[in-house]
Parts: structure tokens; C-alpha cells; sequence
């Protein structure tokens, strides 16, 4: 079947099996942020905005996704570059391998929550599972970006 | 893994219904438990172009379409008011965001899984499913029926006045409930669903009137033991019958507690 999917702003028209799922057809075209992980819709591994909503691509078909628009993190490095270091100052990138999940999910959060508290910010990424850091690294990561931009808004920094 | 031979974006209920006849065809949800099954779907129906993913209400009744995803049923100030945030209590631990994005409330009601909060809360409640060639039906004759070709359209929710709280036991947060149960008193009438006994949930409601003269600590307790022994539990890896018995009798405690203090 043919297909029309949006992916980072380029359009791209293909013919693909009606039971291709939407992480396969990503990586097909380059954005390995995405990632394979649980398989059973657990992990946030391969979180995806769909429309500016995160969801997980191991489970929209792509022809669900025809007609609509994908970012992943290959596409929206800018928005993730203003946070990712104060996660990387806290050690909590580790092994690396679930931090595109994060990011991706810290981005819808933050779109939907600019002001999260840290109840809040648990709730939200309880959806990506981290085997190395205990996620403590990744909310207080988020916490210091996040004291940074309030005290930037009131001219302390 | 899960094979679909072919696709189809259907254009009314009546394709989707007549597509659903055969044997082969199935109704997609969310994909979530699907696209772990290990079958060939010959058409894979999608119902994502008839409309049927907002949450309308009047005076009356919410009616909650059947592609609806269960973060838009959280996150709906209508129904959160409405139940005192019961709803949002059942839904906000079921697994991450981006699941609740995916998941609908058609494929949760549909699939009457035992560890559904879904079908737990929403037993407790006025509620009714609206089938393309059933009508619309009581959710709980819906529950008890074995899965047939139709097709379900949409939830109704009436605004019965009631007063509403839910609670489940998790070994994890996002972890499936242990045990799930949600109380209300709807015009009335005191109703407890329990889910996840590990069968699909059941409603019960008092019968023996325990409760008719308000909520004190003693008639809760009452209340409460009594409920244990009307609930069938089973064991299996997250807890025993036994573990499972005492628990359904500690949340209808709590959560009858719960709802007294509300109508205080």
C-alpha cells in the first residue's frame, strides 16, 4: 500500500506491507534514534512525537501514520539541546541506549508542562525504563535545567 | 509476530461492521496487545476516520468514542470533575504516556482483559456501550458477553448523580494491578468493581443495605467483609486468592471510607 508520512519536515511517499510498524519504516530512513527495545510497549525506547503527541513506534502501524506527521529526535535536536547536558552532567546518559526515549519524552512534557514539578516529571516518564541510573540522574538533570530557566526569567542568570 | 494481509481505513460503521464478518478480519485499538499476538489478520480494520476519537457530552450523558485514547479520558476535565478524579486515579498508572496515547478505550472495553482499570472503573459507573448492530446495552451485559463480530462504536457515561473513588495495588506503578477496585454510590445505590481478581472485573452492588444509612467506620467494615466473600479471586504470579481476598476487602474499606467522606 502507498503511503505519505512526514518525517523531521521531509515528505516521504512510499509503498510498504500493511504490517510494517512505524519503528521499522523510521530506522529504514535513518533516524536510529529510534530504537527497538522491549517489543512489548513498555520501554519508551521508541518514543516518537506523532503529530506532536509522544507514543511508542513499535506499536502504530505505518499505514496508521499515513497522512500525518513524525519527529524524532533526528529532527528536533535543538529543542533537546537546551536540556540534555544538565542530564549529561548528572551521569545519567550511561550507557545511552534509552536516552533518545527521554529526550523525546522530556520534550512533549515540557511542550504540554513548562513548569513540571518533580511528581510530575516522575509521572510523565514513568513510560521509559532506564537499566542503568535509577532515574534519579535523569530528574535531577531535568530539575536543574529547569531552576536554570526559572532563575534565567528573573534576569539571575 | 503479527501479520496483516491487508488494511483498510473504512469509511462508516456499516464497512467496518461487514468487513468484520469474516472470521479473519479484526478491529484494530490501539495495537498494543495485537501487534504482540503471534496470527495472521487477513484485513485489519481502522476505524481512525469515522469520528470516533473525541469525547462529546450534554447534559445528560459523556459520550466517549471508541478510538478515544486513554490519556485523552485522563486528561478530560468533564469526566475528572464529574467522578471526583476516580477516572483519572484508574487511568494515570497503565504503563507510560505514550501507551495511554495509543490505547483506546474501544480496545480496553473490547478485549474485557481481567487486568483492565478501564473496565473496572467504568463498571462502577452509569455507564453503556453503544454496538453498531446490539444497540446500546448496559456495560456490565456487555462484560458477561463472550466476543462476537460486532463492532463497538462508543461508551456512554450518564451523569447519574454519584460519588466516585478508585484504587488498585501495583507491585511496581506502571506494573499491572494486583487488584483493582473502584466504589461508588450512584443515586443510591453503593456499587463495587473489583479487577484484576486476576478475572475481568465484576460489580457487585449492596444488596444488604449495609450501607443505606450513610457511611460510619463500623458499617464499612461490614461492608467490606462482606464484599470479600462475594468476590471470587485466584492467584498467580503477582499474588494469591488469599492475598487477593484480603486486598479486596482493604480497598473497599478505604474506598468506601473514601466515598463517605466526599458526601460528608
Amino acid at each position: 500500500m502507498d503511503i505519505k508520512i512526514k518525517v523531521n519536515g521531509t515528505l516521504i511517499c512510499e509503498s510498504v506491507s500493511p504490517d510494517l510498524l512505524l519503528l521499522d519504516f523510521l530506522r529504514k530512513h535513518g533516524c536510529y534514534s529510534v530504537k527497538r527495545g522491549c517489543e512489548t510497549a513498555n520501554c519508551g525506547l521508541c518514543t516518537v512525537l506523532l503529530d506532536g503527541t509522544p507514543v511508542l513506534s513499535c506499536s502504530v502501524l505505518c499505514a496508521r501514520a499515513d497522512g500525518h506527521e513524525v519527529y524524532t529526535l533526528e529532527g528536533l535536536q535543538e529543542e533537546a539541546s537546551g536540556f540534555v547536558g544538565f542530564i549529561a552532567d548528572q551521569g545519567a546518559d550511561q550507557c545511552g541506549f534509552c536516552n533518545p526515549g527521554f529526550v523525546m519524552n522530556t520534550i512533549a512534557l515540557l511542550r504540554e508542562n513548562p513548569d513540571p514539578s518533580d511528581d510530575e516529571i516522575r509521572a510523565y516518564l514513568a513510560g521509559n525504563l532506564c537499566r542503568c541510573s535509577g532515574y534519579e540522574g535523569q530528574l535531577r538533570g531535568i530539575r536543574n535545567y529547569l531552576d536554570y530557566i526559572n532563575r534565567k526569567k528573573q534576569g539571575k542568570e | 509476530m503479527v501479520t496483516i494481509q491487508n488494511y483498510v481505513r473504512v469509511k462508516n460503521l456499516e464497512e467496518a461492521y461487514t468487513l468484520n464478518q469474516k472470521k479473519g478480519s479484526m478491529i484494530l485499538g490501539g495495537m498494543l496487545w495485537t501487534k504482540m499476538q503471534d496470527r495472521t489478520i487477513q484485513t485489519a480494520i481502522d476505524l481512525c476516520e469515522l469520528g470516533l476519537d473525541r469525547i462529546d457530552e450534554n447534559a445528560d450523558a459523556f459520550f466517549i468514542g471508541a478510538m478515544v485514547s486513554l490519556r485523552e479520558i485522563e486528561l478530560h476535565e468533564g469526566l475528572y470533575a464529574y467522578t471526583q478524579g476516580a477516572v483519572r486515579d484508574a487511568l494515570k498508572d497503565i504503563v507510560g504516556v505514550q501507551f495511554r496515547n495509543l490505547a483506546t478505550v474501544g480496545g480496553s472495553i473490547w478485549g474485557r482483559f481481567g487486568f483492565s482499570d478501564v473496565l473496572t472503573m467504568f463498571l462502577a459507573m452509569d455507564t453503556y456501550v453503544e454496538l453498531f448492530q446490539g444497540g446500546i446495552i448496559p456495560l456490565q451485559e456487555f462484560a458477561e458477553k463472550k466476543p462476537d463480530r460486532d463492532v463497538l462504536v462508543r461508551l456512554i457515561v450518564k451523569k447519574t448523580p454519584g460519588v466516585y473513588a478508585y484504587a488498585s495495588v501495583r507491585n511496581q506503578r506502571t506494573d499491572f494491578p494486583v487488584l483493582a477496585c473502584a466504589a461508588a454510590n450512584v443515586s443510591g445505590t453503593y456499587r463495587i468493581s473489583v479487577g484484576a481478581r486476576p478475572g475481568k472485573a465484576i460489580c457487585i452492588t449492596d444488596e444488604e443495605g449495609f450501607l443505606t444509612d450513610g457511611i460510619t467506620e463500623e458499617r464499612a467494615k461490614q461492608f467490606a467483609k462482606w464484599v470479600e466473600t462475594k468476590i471470587p479471586t485466584a492467584g498467580n504470579h503477582r499474588g494469591s486468592a488469599a492475598y487477593r481476598t484480603r486486598l479486596t476487602g482493604a480497598l473497599c474499606y478505604r474506598l468506601t471510607k473514601k466515598i463517605g467522606e466526599e458526601q460528608a
